[in-house]
């Protein structure tokens, strides 16, 4: 980068301190299968899944037990072997603290794998199959947004895309999965960005790994050495770098339209840890039912990488990881610059699951908020242009329109005008209200205009009912006067 | 046990955050604010501090008095956030150093209640405070505001001692005339009203002699430019401010004064004798850097320091006060919402009239 | 005197004149801001608001003797249309708003008499004669008609309960 573009062009963006390490070098752990997992229908963008299995039924590690549900959703698969025994409510990981149905499996300690079909080679079978095999796995996107994954490949194949992009940045801080990941297993991580190149017809695959990071970069340099098709790019580290738009912008020079898709610039973004499961399922068969995840935090005593099978309770994890050193002040599900906060620890591990982080106060550094001085340090963090200070202090007035004019819409939620924000004011909670309470209206309002054709359908039934019984009775009347006559004239016919 | 997490209500991410705040920002900025402001205290003396004080205290008495009367929760945690003293710092290093106590008094009230407090408090007034208190002080009592002194370091044989100087601040000492004198614009504005050249004006002996250390009448915040330029240097270092606003004020005012000054040496002062008389210094770092009263985008705040710049200059030359610094901020400040709505960034992904751009022509990139 | 007596009298006059053409000629249609309203409203007439149906209501909000927030089926979302509409400020938090409401038919209660379903604006109560009725949550908008005709007491309103896709992070509390 150029002087005069290092001055000129918008800086954007946090450096947080990461808390990366020691936790990204302890070696990964596998956690033991708990005695019971609890595997929630909804943990992957879209409609939430159909049970396809019966309480009583006796499964196997791997399979299918609810099937995907409409066109965006994923299939669920027994993350052990074992007994199902419920199918209902629990906890969602999720702040509000709501419930989510769940199939609740009662394992049987043999953690017995179902028939595996793999395919020694994945380049012979035709994209459209691969995707096909890549939704029978379940896989969704690890990154944390969990979008059908096998959705977003058969749509970058229509799409034409021409770059697929790995997003190995992960920029959250405390989190280092992905960077675990791609030291442990860079061969696999390359096959299956190999197999998706395939399936979504680009030419190339370009790595973003922070360049804070250089174990993984090395490690998937050395993996990809063979293949000249994928290039691993060291990207700087900064918040949030890991966010979609920005990746290509840095990778490819090329701005997301706000409204459109990245397909719309010939590109398709996946996490690296979702290259690895379609590597995975397509290789050796395998749903997707464990993933990597990262415990970090002050109150964890021994933090590191833990294998955690789909549906173990947070509580399992924090116990394994050697249990809680101080009582938290936070408990979050994810990084935390965008995490969701769990309300108790007896919430079930989900796909997106990336990191379970007991945080300490002092990490957190929550305060009393102040008065907005203005002092416009979250304009300059945010990493789309937007004034979060201008966007709160409308929707603090109730003006949300107001707010979705200056740009509501575009907001990626990534925390970084909050995180800079010397008057702690909330300003993430503000957008999410916001776009919360929108959405609410939005759906209010389908539901008034449908209800109210209902009711204009219901006055014309009454309508024409009546004017069919008015009808009916005057056709009786006319009946019943000319049979009258009839008879009338029958009478006097003869007289 | 309950766990310390089992939160009432939902938190919203992140869970991370930078740790500085207000208090410590306000408190950097008096740090800065500092090494010019003992420079004053040496060179004009025990009234000097005695005015510094006392409207410090004032400005902490009126916050107090208006955040009671509105019943605002948590007022020390207000009073303590360092907005208060910062606007009563900056308003006393704009006033005549041996101007009695009731100038510091009503210009505290001024600032505080009508300049900020009546707004909302902190974050929702308009004007810059301290210089609304500074021009509404300069028209109602235009006698105390323009009655500068020669300076008197602390230890020559004139300086006011502890006791004299605490009697001229309240006001039993009458000012004697031979101590009086005129500041360096001031002084220039007069003698070219009466029709002389700047040439001539400062030919006398007891002309204040441009220079660039402040040896010379003028207030706290006049005489150290170069410690102020210090300050801001270290707020700038510090990330505090950044570089638009007074890269603006000093360009938007060292421009037009170099270019009139090569048209008309006579009836124009040069470019460095404005930057470093008059409270430029401390406008360009300090005051017009105000995060409250300015844009808040890079390319608003650099307008908005060109604008304060050039009125500064208009004001200082053509206009009928020797210096124009505040009236050239309250103006602008005037206009910081306009510029705010127009100086947008513009939104990633979309043209700068905010509709989604047009993605790359598909085959382009190979 | 007289001079400038006429002069300003004429064009006073000529000026006038010129406001009345341009009124005329540049008139702009003032849309019938009472069907504009009634095309907010629910249009199920149910009465509620304590007006002749929702074209009754329309008409009291428009003459501005009933408060845009008197339609409680609509809720907030409507109210905040009508007031926009209208022109008229209304902090969507300030409004008391209990959340749309359901009803919600006890099932050991009912003895499938049909009354609730004949009074029902949307036709969302399904049930046939001496069967158990039950609410179609879709198509009902909460206008609580069917719990004066029902002669058990078997219909109750409810508030719709929150889900985990339909919940709002709360708005935070002002500093």
């Amino acid at each position: 980068m150029g002087l005069m573009e290092k001055c000129f062009t918008r800086a954007w963006g946090v450096h947080p301190e990461t808390h990366k390490r020691p936790a990204a070098d302890v070696p990964t752990r596998t956690l033991p299968v708990p005695e019971r997992l609890y595997v929630s229908l909804s943990q992957h963008l879209g409609a939430p899944a159909r049970p396809a299995v019966l309480v009583g039924q006796k499964v196997r590690k791997g399979d299918k037990i609810a099937d995907p549900q409409g066109a965006v959703s994923a299939a669920l698969h027994a993350p052990t072997s074992g007994t199902i025994v419920a199918i209902g409510e629990i906890p969602a990981p999720h702040p509000s603290g709501l419930p989510v149905l769940a199939i609740t499996l009662a394992s049987d300690g043999k953690d017995e794998w179902t028939d595996l079909e793999g395919c020694a080679d994945p380049f012979a079978l035709a994209p459209a199959e691969i995707s096909q095999r890549v939704a029978a796995a379940g896989v969704v996107g690890l990154g944390g947004a969990t979008f059908p994954a096998a959705v977003k490949l058969s749509l970058s194949a229509k799409a034409k895309v021409r770059t697929l992009i790995i997003n190995g940045g992960e920029c959250e801080p405390y989190l280092s999965c992905d960077d675990r990941l791609m030291r442990d297993a860079a061969a696999a991580c390359v096959d299956g960005i190999r197999i998706m190149l395939h399936a979504t017809g680009a030419s190339t695959a370009l790595v973003g790994i922070e360049d804070d990071k250089p174990e993984a970069i090395a490690a998937m340099r050395e993996a990809a050495r063979p293949y000249a098709e994928v290039c691993i790019r060291p990207v700087p580290a900064r918040y949030p770098m890991g966010s979609e738009k920005q990746l290509i912008l840095t990778l490819t020079g090329q701005e997301v339209p706000a409204d459109g898709r990245p397909g719309d610039v010939g590109v398709v973004v996946h996490n690296i840890g979702t290259a690895r499961a379609v590597h995975a399922a397509i290789r050796h068969g395998e749903p997707l039912v464990a993933r990597l995840v990262t415990v970090n935090g002050a109150c964890i005593e021994a933090p590191g990488n833990i294998l955690v099978p789909i549906g173990a309770l947070v509580e399992d994890v924090l116990a394994f990881a050697g249990g809680l050193a101080a009582p938290p002040a936070r408990l979050i599900m994810g990084g935390p610059m965008m995490g969701l906060a769990l309300p108790h620890a007896r919430v079930p591990v989900v796909k997106g699951t990336s990191g379970i982080l007991a945080l300490a106060a002092a990490e957190v550094g929550a305060r009393a908020t102040e008065p907005c001085i203005r002092c416009a340090r979250c304009v300059r963090a945010c990493p789309i242009g937007l004034l979060p200070l201008d966007m709160a202090r409308r929707i603090a007035a109730g003006d949300l329109s107001g707010a979705v004019r200056i740009g509501l819409k575009d907001c990626i939620a990534c925390g970084a005008c909050a995180y800079v924000c010397p008057a702690h004011i909330p300003l993430v909670q503000y957008f999410a209200h916001a776009k919360g309470e929108l959405a609410a209206q939005e759906r209010a309002r389908l539901r008034a205009e449908a209800t109210k054709k209902l009711a204009q359908a219901r006055t014309a039934r009454l309508a024409r009912e009546a004017q069919e019984k008015a009808e009916l009775a005057a056709r009786r009347k006319a009946e019943r006067a000319a049979a009258t006559s009839a008879t009338a004239s029958d009478t006097g016919a003869p007289a | 046990m309950k766990p310390a997490y089992d939160a009432a209500q939902p938190l919203a991410a992140p869970h991370a955050h930078a740790g500085h705040g207000v208090r410590q920002t306000m408190m950097r900025v008096q740090l800065a604010l500092l090494p010019a402001t003992l420079f004053g205290f040496w060179l004009y003396g025990w009234p000097a501090f005695f005015l510094w004080l006392i409207t410090l205290a004032a400005c902490l008495v009126f916050e107090f008095i208006s955040l009671r009367l509105m019943g605002r929760a948590q007022i020390g945690r207000t009073l303590g956030d360092g907005s208060a003293l910062l606007t009563g710092w900056l308003l006393a290093l704009t006033l005549p150093p041996w101007a009695p106590w009731w100038v510091g008094v009503v210009g505290a009230c001024i600032a505080i209640v009508v300049g900020k407090q009546v707004f909302g408090g902190l974050g929702h007034n308009v004007f810059n405070p301290a210089m609304v208190a500074r021009v509404a002080l300069l028209i109602a009592f235009p006698l105390p505001l323009t009655t500068w002194v020669a300076p008197l370091p602390l230890g020559s044989a004139a300086a006011p001692g502890f006791v004299e100087g605490l009697q001229i601040t309240l006001g039993q000492l009458a000012l004697p005339d031979a101590m009086s004198s005129a500041t360096l614009l001031g002084h220039a504005k007069t003698e070219l009203s009466r029709g002389l050249d700047l040439a001539q004006a400062f030919a006398g002996s007891t002309a204040p002699q441009p220079s660039w250390v402040g040896l010379r009448a003028g207030s706290l915040g006049e005489s150290a430019a170069p410690l102020l330029l210090a300050g801001g240097l270290f707020l700038l270092a510090t990330g505090v401010i950044r570089w638009q606003t007074p890269v603006g004020v000093l360009a938007g005012l060292a421009v037009p004064a170099a270019i009139a000054h090569a048209l008309a040496p006579g009836h124009y002062l040069d470019a460095g004798t404005h930057l470093f008389a008059g409270a430029l210094m401390l406008c360009a770092f300090f005051i017009a850097t105000d995060y409250v009263t300015a844009p808040a985008t890079g390319s608003g705040q650099l307008l908005f320091g060109l604008g304060v710049g050039l009125l500064t200059w208009v004001i200082r030359s053509l206009g009928g006060y020797p210096e124009g610094v505040a009236f050239a901020i309250l103006l602008m400040n005037a206009l910081t919402p306009i510029i705010d709505h127009y100086a947008k960034p513009r939104i990633l992904g979309r043209t700068r009239s905010g509709r989604p751009i047009d993605p790359a022509p598909a085959g382009k990139e190979t | 005197m007289l001079a400038a007596v006429l002069s300003l009298t004429l064009l006073g006059a000529l000026l006038g004149l010129a406001l009345g053409i341009a009124s005329r000629l540049l008139h702009v249609e003032t849309p019938a801001i009472q069907a504009e309203l009634e095309a907010i409203l629910p249009g199920t007439n149910c009465g509620q608001c304590g007006y002749p149906g929702c074209a009754g209501a329309a008409a009291a909000i428009a003459a501005g003797t009933a408060p845009p927030t008197c339609c409680p089926p609509g809720g907030k979302a409507v109210a905040l249309a009508l007031a926009d509409k209208l022109g008229l400020g209304l902090d969507p938090a300030s409004m008391a708003d209990a959340g749309p409401r359901l009803a919600v038919i006890a099932e050991d209660l009912c003895i499938g008499c049909c009354r609730c379903s004949k009074s029902c604006p949307t036709d969302a109560i399904l049930g046939a004669p001496k069967q158990i009725h039950n609410v179609l949550k879709e198509a009902c908008t909460g206008c609580a008609a069917c719990v004066e005709h029902c002669p058990t007491e078997a219909v109750a309103m409810q508030p719709v309960p929150v889900t985990l896709p339909h919940w709002v992070m709360p708005k935070p509390l002002a500093a």
